[in-house]
Order: structure tokens, then C-alpha cells, then sequence
């Protein structure tokens, strides 16, 4: 961004005119700053009293105290020597890491059709993929879970929440498709002259050039899986060893009722994986973001 | 080129595309159409996961429309999140997209820090405000008591739990500051130009050359604000839980909705109708509702101009 507020430069004597307008400049930028800061402090002192309250002994957390009077650093290992709570994480990581690989690879072949090939249906498809978007997870869950439960005997496993993503996300697909359609098709047609089939025009072509649409489908389906709750409440609840992060926080919490401190560091070490990745690809997610909303 | 080479060359490329939509042509069928049917049959069915299930008309609709005690309340919980926290998130996510597009410094901290909240796993950030929102030691409370103003109490109060969760909503607020801020710097500068050269005030800029300009993207926004609302579960659950107390191992006997039914939404009926009582057939008339208003904005979305449905070539 360009410095747009410069420094006064006194050339001559600044007629009056010049001068208001200069402080009415200044004054603006005074105003929307403060204005800044102010949202600043809203998006971030929760963030800082969980981390401060995260910090503090079991009976300092339970009063009015913002600052811990002593560091307790060793809450945090306490949190990992609770039981299951490493298993939580590999779980989590499982689900999340399985689950956004089976996803991409299932995805980019169905979106590339979308937005690629001209057959009848399409529209329709399209209409349906979105559908499937947008509908509540809840409003087809009594049949999905007889069919998981009761058929396959699946339940107490994520492998129900896993398994599907190897037949097309509908979000992944909808904003893959977004991101292939701004890709000209000059560069399909010249690898179809060169005798490419439409495989090897998708791998060796396309997908190079479709890496940020890719990167940002990723990350948004590792963060799906992250935050589930719901699916892991359906499935894995009758059998903690297979627990998320997400769904053994609350009963992290139900464990540790009085200890504010503990609950809290262990939401720290839920949230802090997050934050972390998305420092590393925050230009991938912002434009997965915009993608789906602005360019749709 | 021939009839039959022309027919032949057109089966290879319905096959083709055929071949590349067949990982979504499964799922569609396996866990979309379906169960989609699979939830009328058992919406007319009586049936408790054991034995076979039993016919029972329209008797599972008349329950859960006559009968069953969470229905309404969470309706009406559904229609006070539509009409006040997609507005507080549509205009406030406005509020936000415009400030950071003013800031001129420091611009990619203060975009960085706006957005954070809105990754924040829903489950931690819940149990963050749950915490925050405490209201006799929690730190909100603790600086209005400093102020000398007025203490809530928050999650534990019917009147209070929906503003609560509207604060967290607020808190996350970061996809729509990110949209909003593209729509905005999208923008033509000469139309702000022209209308600075006519002496119109900042106001009247903002009202007749910004918001008509934005004006679909707002559109967009409220219509996925009401379908994300449709599928508003795990925070109202989650807070009203920690906030009651009430969570043990399993979790079973936990009613949602704690404060007095004052978080309730409609997914977390078909959890409390399928999974806590065992009436699957409800559950599904639930599921279906649920399924009418969240297509019914679906359609809505499909059907803006230039929407979801922008044509390939």
C-alpha cells in the first residue's frame, strides 16, 4: 500500500484553502486509524485473555484477574498429559490429512468436466453441486448413519466421514470450477493440437497453472475437517479413541469443569495449528475466499 | 467424415465426460439423492433403529408440529438469528471492508488481524466467549463492572444468549470483511470522482455510488448469511452446554437449547429427535424442513444475476 497522507512539504506560503484541506486530511486519518485500533482490540483481546487465562494457576482463574500473577507454563503440559488428548490430535490429523488428499483428487476431475466440457446436463449439474452445498449436513443424517451404523458397522470410527471425500466434495468442486473457468481456454486447445488427451491436458497442463485453486481448496477442507464437531458427535462419540480435537475439547471441558486454565490452554493448542497454517498460505486462503464469493 | 465415425467420436467424449464426473456422479447418488429419499420414507414411518420400521401416515408431521416442545421455540430462535445476526454480520462485515480499505497504513496488519477470529476452530472459539462471556468472573464483565455499567449474564440468560452468540458471530466476521473488501476496491474510482466534482458529501457518495455498486455482493451475502443460519449448530450447542454445565462423558442427557430452550436451532432438533430420542421418523420431518428453507434460499442465490450459475463456454 502507498503512503497516501505525505508529509506537509512547505513550498512557499500554502494558501489558506490548502492548509484546511491538509488538516482536514490529517483529521481523517487520525479518525479512521483510531476507528482501526478500536477493531483491532475487538478481533484480538479475546485471543490475549485466553492466552493470559491459559497461563494462570487453577484458583487465580476462577477470579476477576485479567494478568496472571505467576506463569504457569507447565498448564500446557498438563494438558498433554491428559489421556487421550495426544490421540485426539493424531486422530484430527488423520481425518484432516486423509480427508483434503482424497478430496482434491476426487475433485479436479468433476470440476474440470464443469467448467471445460460442453455436454448436456451441465447446467444442471452444476445446479445440483451447489445443492449439495448448501444443504445442512443434518437433513440427510438419520439414513447416512443407519447406512454407516447399522449396515456397515462403522460406527465409533471416522472412517464415515472419511470415505465420502473420496466421491467429491461439492464445495471443492463448486470453487475449483470457479478458479478453472479463468483459465483460457488457448491453452486447452494448444495442448489438444499437440495430441494430449483430456488426462494428460488436465495433468500437464491445467493443473500447474491451477495451483492456487488447489492450494486453496486444500487448506479449506483440512480446516473443514479441523472444526468438524458434528460428524465426530454422529460417529466417533461412543468411543473417545476415536475423538478429534474438536469434539474431545467440550469434554475436555466437562473433565476439567473448574479449571478455566487448563480448558484454556488446551483451546490455545486447538487454535494455534490453524493460525499457524494460514500465516504460511494466507494468500491462497484469502483468494478461495473471494473466489467463492465475489467471482461466482 | 462419415455417420459412423461422427456417432462413435460423440460416445467417446459422453464416455469422457462420464469418466471424469463419476467420483461425483456416485457421491451424488450414495449420499445425496438417497438419503434424500431414504429421509420421506422415514419421515412417514414410525421407527427407533431396532426392529422393523412401522407405517404411520402423517403422524410423525402432526408430533412434531402439535407435540413436540422444542419446534417452535427454535423456529422462532431461527428467525431472530435471520433478522438480527445476519444483519449485525452483513452490516458490521460492511463496516469492516470499508475501514480497511481507508487504512492507509499498516493496511496488511490490520487486514491480518480482522480476519484471524474467523479461522478460530467453532468449538475453541465458543469455549473462548463461553469463558470471556463468564458473567461473574469473565473479563468482559469484569471491565463493565469496572465502568460502573450494567453486567449480562450472557450464556446463562435467556434474554442475553442470542446477543452472545451474535458478539461471536461478529467476532468472526473475517470471509465477509474479505469479500466486502474486493467488491469495494472493484469499484470504477472515476464514478467517486465525479460525484466529489458535484460537492456531494461522503454520506451521499457512499449511498449512491458505493452501495449500488456493492449491491449484489450484499445481496449475496444476507442470502448465505440466512442458509448458513439453516445450518447453525455447533455454536448454540456447544455454548449452551459449557454454559449450563451439564457435559459429561457421553453427553446423552444434556437438553439442547440451555438457557430455556433460548439457543435452540433446527439441526440440533434432528440430533435431539434422532440421536437422544430415538424417533427417527421426527427427525426427519425436522430434516425436511430444514431441507425446504435451505433450498428455498439456495434457489434464490441461483436465481441473481450473473450469480452462482455464470455460464462456461
Amino acid at each position: 500500500m502507498t503512503q497516501v497522507l505525505d508529509k506537509p512539504v512547505q513550498l512557499g506560503n500554502p494558501t489558506v484553502a490548502e492548509r484546511t484541506a491538509r488538516r482536514r486530511a490529517l483529521l481523517e486519518w487520525i479518525a479512521i486509524h483510531s476507528l482501526g485500533i478500536a477493531a483491532a482490540l475487538f478481533f484480538t483481546l479475546p485471543f490475549v485473555f485466553v492466552v493470559l487465562t491459559s497461563l494462570m494457576s487453577d484458583q487465580q482463574a476462577l477470579t476477576r484477574d485479567l494478568v496472571p500473577d505467576t506463569w504457569e507454563w507447565g498448564n500446557y503440559t498438563k494438558v498433554f498429559d491428559t489421556p487421550g488428548f495426544l490421540t485426539w490430535w493424531k486422530n484430527t490429523l488423520i481425518y484432516a490429512g486423509l480427508g483434503t488428499v482424497l478430496t482434491v483428487v476426487s475433485s479436479v476431475p468433476v470440476a474440470y468436466a464443469l467448467a471445460k466440457f460442453r455436454f448436456r446436463g451441465r447446467n444442471l449439474s452444476l445446479m445440483l453441486v451447489i445443492s449439495m452445498m448448501m444443504l445442512p449436513p443434518q437433513v440427510i443424517i438419520i439414513p447416512m448413519y443407519l447406512f454407516w451404523a447399522k449396515q456397515l458397522d462403522l460406527s465409533g470410527t471416522l472412517w464415515p466421514l472419511i470415505i465420502p471425500m473420496a466421491f467429491g466434495d461439492a464445495f471443492s468442486i463448486f470453487l475449483l470450477r470457479q478458479f478453472l473457468m479463468t483459465i483460457p481456454n488457448e491453452y486447452l486447445d494448444a495442448a489438444r493440437v499437440d495430441g494430449c488427451g483430456e488426462l494428460r491436458t488436465l495433468l500437464r497442463v491445467v493443473l500447474p497453472m491451477a495451483k492456487p485453486g488447489i492450494a486453496a481448496v486444500a487448506l479449506f477442507q483440512f480446516f473443514y475437517a479441523w472444526n468438524d464437531y458434528f460428524g465426530p458427535q454422529i460417529y466417533a462419540s461412543e468411543n473417545p479413541g476415536a475423538w478429534t480435537l474438536s469434539y474431545g475439547l467440550e469434554s475436555f471441558k466437562g473433565a476439567h469443569h473448574t479449571d478455566w486454565n487448563l480448558t484454556m490452554a488446551a483451546t490455545v493448542l486447538v487454535m494455534a495449528p490453524v493460525i499457524l497454517v494460514f500465516f504460511f498460505a494466507q494468500k491462497a486462503f484469502v483468494e478461495g475466499v473471494t473466489l467463492t464469493g465475489v467471482k461466482g | 467424415m462419415s455417420t459412423h465415425t461422427l456417432r462413435a467420436k460423440r460416445r467417446r467424449s459422453a464416455l469422457r465426460t462420464v469418466a471424469f464426473l463419476s467420483p461425483w456422479l456416485i457421491g451424488f447418488g450414495v449420499f445425496f439423492a438417497y438419503p434424500l429419499v431414504s429421509t420421506v420414507y422415514f419421515s412417514l414411518m414410525k421407527y427407533d433403529g431396532f426392529g422393523t420400521p412401522v407405517f404411520r401416515g402423517l403422524g410423525n408431521w402432526a408430533y412434531v408440529f402439535n407435540d413436540y416442545p422444542l419446534f417452535w421455540p427454535a423456529l422462532r430462535n431461527t428467525l431472530w438469528l435471520v433478522l438480527v445476526m445476519v444483519t449485525c454480520r452483513v452490516v458490521f462485515g460492511l463496516g469492516i471492508g470499508l475501514l480497511i480499505t481507508k487504512i492507509k497504513t499498516g493496511t496488511g496488519v490490520f487486514r491480518t488481524l480482522f480476519y484471524l477470529p474467523y479461522l478460530a476452530p467453532p468449538v475453541a472459539a465458543t469455549l473462548a466467549f463461553v469463558f470471556l462471556l463468564n458473567p461473574g468472573t469473565g473479563p468482559v464483565n469484569s471491565v463493565l463492572d469496572g465502568l460502573g455499567l450494567p453486567t449480562p449474564g450472557w450464556f446463562t440468560d435467556p434474554a442475553w444468549s442470542k446477543p452472545a452468540l451474535t458478539a461471536l458471530a461478529l467476532w468472526g466476521v473475517g470471509d465477509l470483511m474479505v469479500i466486502f473488501m474486493a467488491a469495494l476496491l472493484d469499484v470504477p474510482k472515476e464514478q467517486y470522482e465525479a460525484a466529489e466534482l458535484d460537492g456531494t458529501s461522503a454520506w451521499q457518495r457512499f449511498r449512491f455510488v458505493t452501495l449500488p455498486n456493492i449491491s449484489p455482493i450484499v445481496m449475496f451475502a444476507v442470502v448465505t448469511g440466512v442458509i448458513q443460519t439453516m445450518q447453525y449448530y455447533t455454536q448454540p450447542l456447544v455454548a449452551g452446554k459449557v454454559a449450563s454445565g451439564i457435559i459429561g462423558g457421553s453427553g446423552q442427557q444434556f437438553e439442547p437449547g440451555y438457557p430455556d430452550k433460548s439457543t435452540l436451532t433446527l439441526p440440533q432438533l434432528v440430533y435431539n429427535l434422532g440421536f437422544q430420542r430415538f424417533d427417527y421418523g421426527s427427525a426427519c420431518v425436522v430434516a425436511l424442513v430444514l431441507f425446504a428453507l435451505a433450498m428455498a434460499f439456495t434457489a434464490l442465490l441461483m436465481r441473481r444475476r450473473g450469480g452462482l450459475m455464470q455460464a462456461g463456454d
